[in-house]
């Protein structure tokens, strides 16, 4: 009976995606049992596509075994994956974005266990969110994503001021910019858009009660919620909501072009707290704006609280996993390509801050050397880099505290509320 | 039902209804993939499954879950504020646009056909535009907010009310073809017969044209109820169940639980609950309304 309503379900809402999805790679797709060692590997629609496209060709004039890359749209490719793991069309390798999204993959043995070796070629910190229980299962493959305030030059330089370096200074700059009609800090609300607001909450509780506080969640002990340090965030945020700091319009704006990066180029808001693709984001929409306008400073510090101003949060990076169904030797053959000279530099070129061990000699050949220093350096100086909570928590628990973050910030829950109903997520 | 007693009793052909037979394919069809899916979600509803391991039978767990679970009735609450908010307001523009453009105007046809546009366009397209039209700070509430307020889609009365705005945009003109339809069937004797008794035109309205109506007015209800309970590209494009989850329905907190929390079990339930609730309402309005006796309204004509 499992087996066949279990088919059932696949064939009524996934078969279609699917044989989309996997007709694409041809022949030499899913051959596991081929003699040759086939290894189909997807990747997420991007920028970097080239890079990792340049590095496939190369990879297979070796006849080391084949690697054939299948790129996948970004919306939708958690869908898909999850649908594919689940079947016998299981990729040999694919992108993801490390820490709880892998758990279930290694719960149900879906991934293979990597060599550590592989590992001593990137920055620690970066390297944390690829392991599950300690084991390594994923190898990072893109740049580090850390978390900073973005402004706008201009309208600092118009009010006078200077960007924050403490809360109590961040707390005035609301004031100033609440003076003027601008709003102090972009900030996208929408449904869709809720994890902007879990940025504030993350850096927040990071600099009240450290590190430690989340890390303990992310380890099982679900009952840390209740730590006085995340009612404390909480009930900043709720200040900060009352007194304006993200205008009164935030509930329905989305991030991105015509959302919080329209406004911060457009000078209606003086500040975004956002992961460092908004240079990206603004390039592609404001070019001259992200090139002269946009200045980028770390998270400020709070007064009296027990963690590091220079911890950092964020998404360390993404990563590359090896399935069960994958030939062994040609996806481990495979990896050693994420630390080539070659790709590191691919990538740098393309804007991005690699977390290999030698990127920082290769930075010199950014499109904007200063804020690729910046950021290394950001990440490079940072005693914790801590995973974005819902990528960190994967999407069960991750989708439900989002809810509860917006309906914070909308004020439909007290911060003593919040915290309540989080810990109720998992009971 | 064997192929033999079709053929005995297909004896005298005009009086005799078709044997089942007929009915074969169809059902076949509709067994194949309506039924036996509906099974598959009713067993799953019983089980935890995350779609990647087999899914474990786990009981009525799923079920008290959704008993006590008050987002579960705060989404039921707002799918029936939708459908209520839908009809009410696509219903009488509905009937006054299609009477209207019953008419043979020639002006009639060319602003028939403006109408009729929005019907064109696919949801997505509708709700994407809508988005940028409403956005807070670039859009029209920026521009005009005395109509609109500041942030429309930021509070739960101001995205509910979007939602059927845009929805009754989207699917008025639909209901508008269908009176028209019927507007145009309505046979000429009876008003001609109305003005000779001196009835005006708004008297030949509530009189004729309305009665006239009735089995049409049916059918679009049961698409309004059926659109509405299923009811979901629109909000998963507009609000996304927000602010908050304060305009999330049934349909979406359903997606929401299989697809992006991977509850496949829970999902299934709330499945299952949508299921009762749209057949429940189905059978309500055939029965309430009369539409399974199908009488004419032009008897004694």
């Amino acid at each position: 009976m499992n087996k066949v309503s279990r088919r059932w379900f696949l064939t009524a809402t996934a078969a279609t995606t699917l044989s989309v999805t996997v007709a694409g790679c041809g022949n030499s797709g899913s051959s596991s049992t081929s003699p040759t060692g086939n290894v189909d590997f997807w990747m997420l629609q991007d920028p970097t596509n080239t890079v990792s496209q340049a590095e496939v060709d190369s990879f297979n004039k070796g006849g080391k075994g084949r690697v054939t890359m299948t790129v996948i749209a970004t919306d939708g490719y958690k869908d898909k994956l999850r649908t594919a793991m689940g079947s016998a069309k299981m990729p040999g390798m694919f992108f993801n974005w490390g820490g709880g999204s892998l758990d279930d993959y290694v719960k149900a043995g879906k991934l293979v266990e990597l060599d550590g070796m592989l590992g001593t070629h990137f920055l620690p910190s970066a390297l944390e969110a690829g392991k599950v229980d300690d084991k390594l299962v994923g190898i990072p493959c893109r740049g580090t994503q850390p978390v900073f305030l973005f402004y706008n030059k201009k309208v600092f330089t118009d009010a006078g001021v200077q960007p924050p370096k403490t809360y109590a200074d961040l707390q005035n700059l609301v004031k100033v910019f609440k003076g003027k009609d601008i709003t102090p800090f972009a900030l996208a609300g929408s449904a869709s858009s809720s994890w902007t607001e879990l940025m504030w909450l993350e850096y927040l509780v990071d600099r009240i009660g450290g590190p430690g506080v989340f890390w303990r969640i992310q380890d099982g002990d679900w009952s840390k919620w209740s730590d006085p340090a995340v009612l404390r965030a909480a009930g900043m945020i709720k200040d900060l909501v009352d007194s304006g700091a993200f205008g009164k319009n935030f509930g329905s704006v989305n991030y991105g072009s015509g959302g919080t990066s329209t406004l911060l180029n457009k000078g209606k808001a003086a500040m975004v707290l956002m992961g460092s693709w908004e240079y990206a984001t603004q390039q592609g929409e404001a070019p001259d704006f992200a090139k002269n306008g946009l200045g980028y400073v770390p998270f400020p510090s709070v007064e009296g609280g027990k963690g590091d101003a220079k911890n950092v949060v964020g998404n360390p990076t993404n990563y590359i996993s090896v399935t069960t169904s994958a030939a062994e030797d040609t996806a481990a053959e495979f990896l050693k390509t994420t630390y080539s000279d070659a790709y590191v530099q691919g990538l740098i070129e393309k804007g991005e801050v690699p977390v290999t061990t030698n990127a920082g000699q290769l930075l010199a050949k950014a499109p904007d050397p200063a804020y690729a220093k910046f950021q290394y350096d950001l990440v490079q100086n940072a005693p914790t880099f801590t995973q974005s909570w819902d990528q960190a928590l994967g999407l069960t628990l991750g989708t439900p505290l989002l809810t509860e973050i917006q309906k914070l910030f909308n004020g439909q829950s007290s911060p003593q509320q919040f915290v309540s109903a989080v810990l109720a997520i998992k009971k | 039902m064997s192929t033999h007693r079709v053929r005995d009793r297909a004896a005298p052909p005009a009086l005799e209804r078709p044997g089942v037979v007929w009915a074969l394919p169809g059902l076949l069809f509709f067994l194949v993939f309506a039924v036996a899916p509906m099974a598959g979600v009713l067993y799953l509803s019983f089980t935890h499954w995350d779609g990647l391991s087999s899914p474990q039978f786990t009981g009525a767990e799923n079920w008290s879950r959704f008993f006590g679970d008050s987002q579960v009735w705060q989404s039921t609450l707002v799918t029936g504020v939708l459908l209520v908010g839908n009809i009410v307001v696509q219903a009488p523009v509905s009937i006054l646009l299609g009477v209207w453009s019953a008419g043979h105007q020639r002006n009639r046809a060319v602003l028939s056909a403006v109408f009729f546009l929005p019907l064109l366009l696919s949801t997505a397209a509708t709700a994407i535009m809508w988005r940028q039209l409403l956005d807070p700070n670039f859009g029209l509430p920026s521009k005009v907010a005395w109509l609109f307020g500041t942030n429309p889609l930021g509070t739960q009365k101001g995205g509910i009310a979007c939602l059927v705005l845009v929805t009754s945009w989207q699917f008025v003109p639909f209901h508008s073809l269908l009176y028209q339809g019927a507007a145009r069937a309505i046979p000429h004797t009876l008003y001609q017969a109305a003005a000779i008794d001196g009835a005006g035109r708004v008297r030949q309205f509530f009189h004729i044209t309305l009665p006239q109506l009735r089995n049409t007015t049916i059918t679009s209800t049961i698409f309004m109820v059926v659109g509405g309970l299923t009811a979901f590209d629109i909000v998963l494009l507009l609000t996304n169940g927000g602010p908050g989850t304060d305009t999330s329905i049934l349909p979406f907190s359903m997606y929401q639980t299989a697809f992006r929390t991977y509850d496949y079990g829970y999902a299934s339930a709330i499945a299952s609950f949508l299921l009762l609730l749209a057949t429940a309402a189905s059978v309500l309005l055939t029965k309430l309304s009369g539409f399974d006796k199908m009488t004419s309204t032009l008897e004694g004509l």
